[in-house]
């Protein structure tokens, strides 16, 4: 059996923070195949972009790193500067939140779609400008022979995110990391962005990661979840199954206290007490502790292992069955 | 509501037009119609809800009804007073009434002052009041939105997104507006933080009678805090009326079209 595109085991990450060292991931193990649809979900400082820059060897300086990540089994982390420079563009895309600041705003969008192909592929200008206009034709940027020439404040902000991701894709990569693709975006235009990512993805067989706090644009877009909180996987699973079983009392606790349509005017949502811990804060055991209704002494000891919920559905909770039986919808 | 009273709130035909930087040198100056005769009634206790994608005209309502711009036409009138007749130093008593909270806290907060200065700082402006009173009122007023007193001579920097955002709220309160215009006042924050803020604005519209102008994106939030709703497209309004009956059932395809993408599928 081959290598599967992308592995991640235990990959732990301690981050330089002004009050000492802080453990921004802890023991995050994963795997992505071709064609296959991961969703990465949590709030602020929960890990999930540490773990995107990981995946792009662009972790901050100082960033202490172990653990392993192998793209078709060959081995990632440690690679010197040089070889992640082949990897980043070409065969790992990158779509980040903000369009406007992702784009280079003195050159034009052409330009910098054709970049990687001359830089990666060594086209030669004529016929990277070739390719980039067929690109921007496939992301469904309309009048795309004249938007070739404009520069990246005259378009808006749903055509600068497919120009962004024409950018991405543009070198044919095994693997795409979306970061909040979409946070910037109109609700409606979210939707055909997200559309237009899924539908690339499942036509040229790549991987595709994508990250967002938003748990509505997650469920339509992957086929697996995994949600983190204090820079561990507290959940992963396939997306339906996780979305009706809520196993991990953080992810139950976090879809509760989402604003519904039809909730009755002037009701109170649900909250989560107390508040993220900081990085530095992050208590030895289960980083959910603290806020946990259901938290017992052992939860402190010691980081809580993967526990199966169902076949392919892992928590990192020792009481998962417990909350899994206390469900009341 | 008392018989007679004016209405909180009321706009009539409001419209604001920009005109957009020339192309060339000698060009015509066109113009965009960021707002066209947009009105309004909003009567105290009665949250009104305003919705659309962006470019819609929300923010440019909600400067408008806080007098930070004038209408090229139309009025708002805040108590039965016409804001754009009065002079500034009549407006800016008129003021205390109507507040504001924007949507970036991390943007909205004076980096360089303290939580106290931030805090009391309408109070100084529009009430004159003394150093003593101010710290007074700002302790209590952070006490409302859940800080502590130790939190008045700390920094933004010292805070998260969520509680900036309180910090924001408080400056608002501090001089016991009966109108906040919040825009997109959760949208920067996380899940849980966006519950605990919208938890807060309603226990505070319950404790202190303010009434929120509340310009949103999610149908979803409006949903739970407005009464009232008025859909905004081009700065048109394309539909109003009371919340409940408008997401029920939505007379617009604008309308129809905002609420299906806010639909989980």
């Amino acid at each position: 059996m081959s290598a599967p595109l992308l592995s991640v085991a235990d990959l732990c990450v301690t981050l330089q923070t002004a009050r000492g060292p802080g453990q921004a991931l802890r023991n995050v193990s994963f795997e992505l195949a071709r064609g296959e649809t991961v969703g990465l979900i949590g709030e602020s400082g929960c890990g999930k972009s540490i773990t995107a820059l990981a995946l792009m060897g662009l972790l901050p300086e100082g960033a202490r790193v172990s653990g392993s990540i192998r793209l078709e089994g060959r081995e990632l982390l440690g690679l010197p500067e040089r070889e992640w420079c082949g990897l980043r563009g070409r065969r790992i895309g990158m779509v980040f939140q903000e369009p406007m600041t992702a784009l280079n705003p003195l050159h034009t969008v052409g330009h910098q779609i054709a970049e990687p192909l001359r830089l990666h592929l060594g086209l030669p200008v004529a016929e990277a400008r070739r390719r980039a206009l067929q690109l921007l034709e496939r992301v469904r940027v309309p009048q795309a022979a004249r938007r070739l020439d404009a520069y990246p404040h005259q378009l808006s902000g749903g055509q600068r995110q497919r120009v962004v991701i024409a950018i991405a894709l543009a070198c044919g990569p095994d693997l795409l990391i979306a970061d909040e693709p979409t946070t910037a975006l109109d609700a409606t235009v979210q939707r055909e962005v997200l559309d237009l990512i899924r539908e690339l993805v499942a036509e040229r067989g790549m991987g595709l990661l994508l990250i967002s706090h938003n748990l509505a644009v997650v469920a339509r877009a992957v086929r697996q979840l995994m949600v983190m909180y204090g820079g561990i996987v507290a959940e992963a699973g396939p997306t339906q199954r996780v979305f009706e079983r809520l196993a991990h009392p953080y992810t139950r606790a976090l879809f509760k206290s989402r604003p519904r349509l039809g909730l009755p005017r002037g009701a109170r949502l649900a909250t989560i007490p107390g508040r993220v811990p900081e990085l530095v804060d992050l208590p030895g055991g289960c980083p959910f502790a603290d806020r946990c209704e259901r938290v017992i002494g052992e939860c402190r000891t010691a980081l809580p292992p993967p526990t199966a919920v169902a076949v392919a559905h892992l928590a990192r909770c020792i009481r998962v069955h417990g909350v899994g039986e206390a469900r009341d919808g | 509501m008392a018989d007679g009273a004016p209405p909180l709130l009321v706009t009539e035909r409001l419209s604001r037009h920009y005109r957009l930087p020339r192309e060339t040198v000698l060009g015509a100056v066109h113009t965009v119609r960021a707002l066209s005769d947009v009105s309004f009634t909003l009567h105290a206790g009665r949250n009104l809800g305003i919705v659309g994608e962006s470019g819609s005209g929300k923010s440019t309502l909600a400067r408008l009804v806080m007098a930070l711009e004038r209408p090229d036409s139309g009025s708002v009138r805040f108590n039965g007073q016409d804001l754009a007749a009065l002079d500034a130093s009549a407006l800016r008593r008129a003021r205390s009434g109507f507040q504001m909270v924007f949507q970036d806290p991390y943007g909205s907060l004076d980096p360089r002052r303290t939580v106290a200065q931030t805090v009391a700082e309408p109070l100084a402006v529009l009430h004159g009041a003394g150093r003593g009173e101010q710290r007074e009122r700002a302790r209590d007023v952070l006490d409302a939105v859940g800080l502590r007193a130790s939190d008045l001579d700390k920094y933004p920097h010292e805070f998260s997104g969520g509680q900036r955002q309180r910090i924001a709220i408080a400056r608002a309160l501090i001089t016991r507006p009966q109108l906040i215009v919040a825009d997109e006042p959760v949208s920067a924050l996380d899940v849980s933080v966006q519950a605990q803020v919208l938890n807060l604005m309603q226990d505070l519209q319950d404790r202190y009678r303010v009434t929120y102008l509340f310009i949103s994106h999610d149908l979803a939030v409006v949903d739970l805090v407005c009464d009232e709703v008025l859909v905004l497209q081009h700065g048109v309004v394309v539909e109003q009326g009371a919340t409940r009956a408008v997401f029920a059932r939505p007379q617009h395809d604008y309308t129809r079209m905002l609420l299906a993408a806010a639909q989980p599928d």
